[in-house]
């Protein structure tokens, strides 16, 4: 073998595909992340539609209920919390400076990024649908969920994405940690993920379901729960954080 | 090129040219600009001012065409810490049209034995070889290393020294910087000096030691300096530093043999006996610290 040089950059497709196998291995290695973006979304599923230990009303069974919160949780799980805290690490340990030394463009390490989140939430999907199922959930819905729901994710997923990257891209690591990890405790609490937002008063309801999480859960329970077609008002939430955030994101994310 | 901080000048109007083939050592203290220069060149950061090209390409302007001809070795940090060191290497391996087979390089840069060890794991050592030879994956014409051998092992630094003279003979172009002034002797074509943002020096080792001789012993201390100079021809110097340790320099030429007679003739006379006495040309150290001077750099 010698060092005889003959450079060249892989195609593009290959440098996606390559680099988001890596980051879906490390993710899926990671106990801390495996906990936030599947364990607990699992237990709560669990917990609360075995046991009534919260009173969701609107003539839903339990787990009628929980299953579309669980997916919008884990959907948040995965694109902000686990992207945040990952991104915020790699830009801290100059992952991302070493990698602008490749030939792989920033273009394509966000798109192996997506490629990552997509590919950790079909998993999420399909786990916590088969458990929902299990666990005797019945979906209430019309033919167009099928494409409705994708929607409904993938709008969601670009929001949360677009709010990971401004905050791993403009705090140190360890504030990135912390305000991930706290913003996923509060939208777990006030996100219409187990706790119904029927529950509180019509002026902090409206605005709850003007966040992301509060519009997916939101989303996705009219679809999946009460068999809405097309949940106008969610989408066009969501439609609108995902610009903000990938706007923020695209102007004040910082490489080193 | 010229690169402004804020109100700081971290490199002030320097220029260098490193030529294809040859292995270049930018060497300077702390704070001289090296590392700076080194990522205007990899694209990290554009000059305010000056003409950069590397392989032809404005960095600023052509990164993407130039980043598949470069390897990069950062001066630390860089790879995911929990990614073990094999997958590391056949990640960026998929970068590249025509890599080196991961598992070889591995073995090359000696780190077979940890493939499955997390980057985060190994030693300090380890880990700047897995950063070198991750520089090295997709068989680049021009490689920069910044500081390779700091924290390795004397081990280590023999064998990177030995890769880079491999990748020299095969034909890629190094540009390093380093504080060892031994290592910069030993495998560069061309030493540029630096500091404070600008080119103090700049030719082959040979060239920057020059032909000086020195003439070193050690004897008993306060012998009489003057008496000594004295008694050897006149483009001489002679001084004691540190107490005991004595210098004859003749600054434009060698150390005869009759200087030589000369020196011992005169301790005869006094019955002092110079013990490691030592004949020797300056060493790029000795040049280094004349012209960056002896004071301690932030």
């Amino acid at each position: 073998m010698t060092f005889a040089p003959a450079p060249g950059a892989a195609p593009m497709r290959q440098m996606v595909a390559a680099q988001a196998g890596l980051e879906t291995r490390t993710l899926l290695r990671n106990g801390e992340q495996l906990t936030l973006t599947l364990i607990i979304p699992l237990l709560l599923l669990a917990a609360f539609s075995l046991e009534p230990l919260v009173s969701f009303g609107g003539g839903y069974t339990r787990i009628d209920f929980l299953t579309p919160g669980v997916i919008a949780l884990a959907v948040m799980s995965t694109a902000f919390t686990s992207q945040a805290i990952a991104t915020g690490f790699e830009r801290r340990y100059g992952v991302l400076k070493r990698l602008g030394a490749e030939p792989l463009s920033r273009t394509g390490l966000i798109a192996a990024k997506t490629v990552t989140v997509i590919a950790v939430e079909l998993g999420q999907a399909v786990i916590i649908m088969l458990v929902a199922l299990a666990l005797g959930w019945s979906p209430n819905a019309v033919a167009a969920a099928i494409v409705v729901v994708p929607l409904l994710v993938l709008l969601g997923t670009a929001a949360f994405s677009g709010f990971a990257l401004l905050l791993a891209g403009t705090l140190r690591a360890e504030a990135t940690l912390a305000a991930a990890n706290l913003i996923y405790v509060v939208m777990l609490g006030v996100g219409g993920v187990v706790f119904p937002l029927t529950k509180f008063p019509p002026g902090v309801r409206s605005l709850l379901e003007l966040l992301p999480t509060g519009a997916l859960s939101t989303g996705l329970r009219d679809v999946l729960a009460n068999g809405a077609a097309f949940p106008a008002k969610n989408i066009v939430t969501l439609a609108v954080w995902a610009v903000v955030g990938i706007a923020l994101a695209a102007r004040f994310f910082r490489w080193e | 090129m010229v690169k402004r901080y804020g109100a700081l000048t971290a490199v002030d109007g320097l220029t260098l040219t490193a030529r294809r083939g040859e292995v270049t050592a930018i060497l300077g203290p702390n704070g001289a600009g090296k590392t700076t220069t080194i990522e205007v060149c990899e694209g990290y950061r554009a000059a305010d001012a000056g003409t950069v090209r590397v392989l032809g390409l404005d960095p600023a302007r052509n990164l993407q065409k130039l980043l598949p001809r470069i390897g990069v070795m950062l001066q630390s940090g860089g790879i995911p810490p929990a990614v073990p060191a094999g997958e590391y290497l056949r990640l960026l391996s998929r970068f590249h049209q025509n890599p080196h087979d991961p598992a070889w390089l591995l073995d090359t840069v000696g780190l077979s034995e940890s493939k499955r060890t997390a980057y985060k794991r190994l030693s300090g050592g380890q880990q700047q070889r897995l950063s070198l030879a991750a520089a090295l994956i997709g068989r680049p014409e021009l490689v920069f290393l910044d500081e390779p051998t700091a924290g390795m092992d004397p081990q280590a630094r023999h064998a990177t020294w030995d890769l880079i003279r491999a990748l020299r003979a095969d034909g890629v172009s190094v540009i390093l910087t380093t504080h060892f002034m031994d290592e910069a002797e030993l495998l560069s074509d061309h030493v540029v000096i630096i500091d404070a943002g600008r080119v103090v020096a700049d030719g082959s080792p040979a060239t920057l030691t020059g032909s000086a001789g020195q003439l070193r012993f050690r004897a008993e201390p306060g012998l009489d300096t003057d008496s000594l100079l004295s008694a050897l021809p006149t483009d001489c110097a002679a001084k004691e530093s540190p107490a005991g340790h004595y210098l004859i320099e003749v600054p434009s030429g060698t150390i005869e043999p009759a200087l030589l007679a000369a020196v011992t003739a005169w301790c005869a006379e006094r019955a002092v006996l110079p013990s490691s006495l030592r004949i020797e040309s300056r060493t790029l150290e000795d040049v280094f610290l004349e012209l960056t001077g002896r004071e301690l750099r932030s």
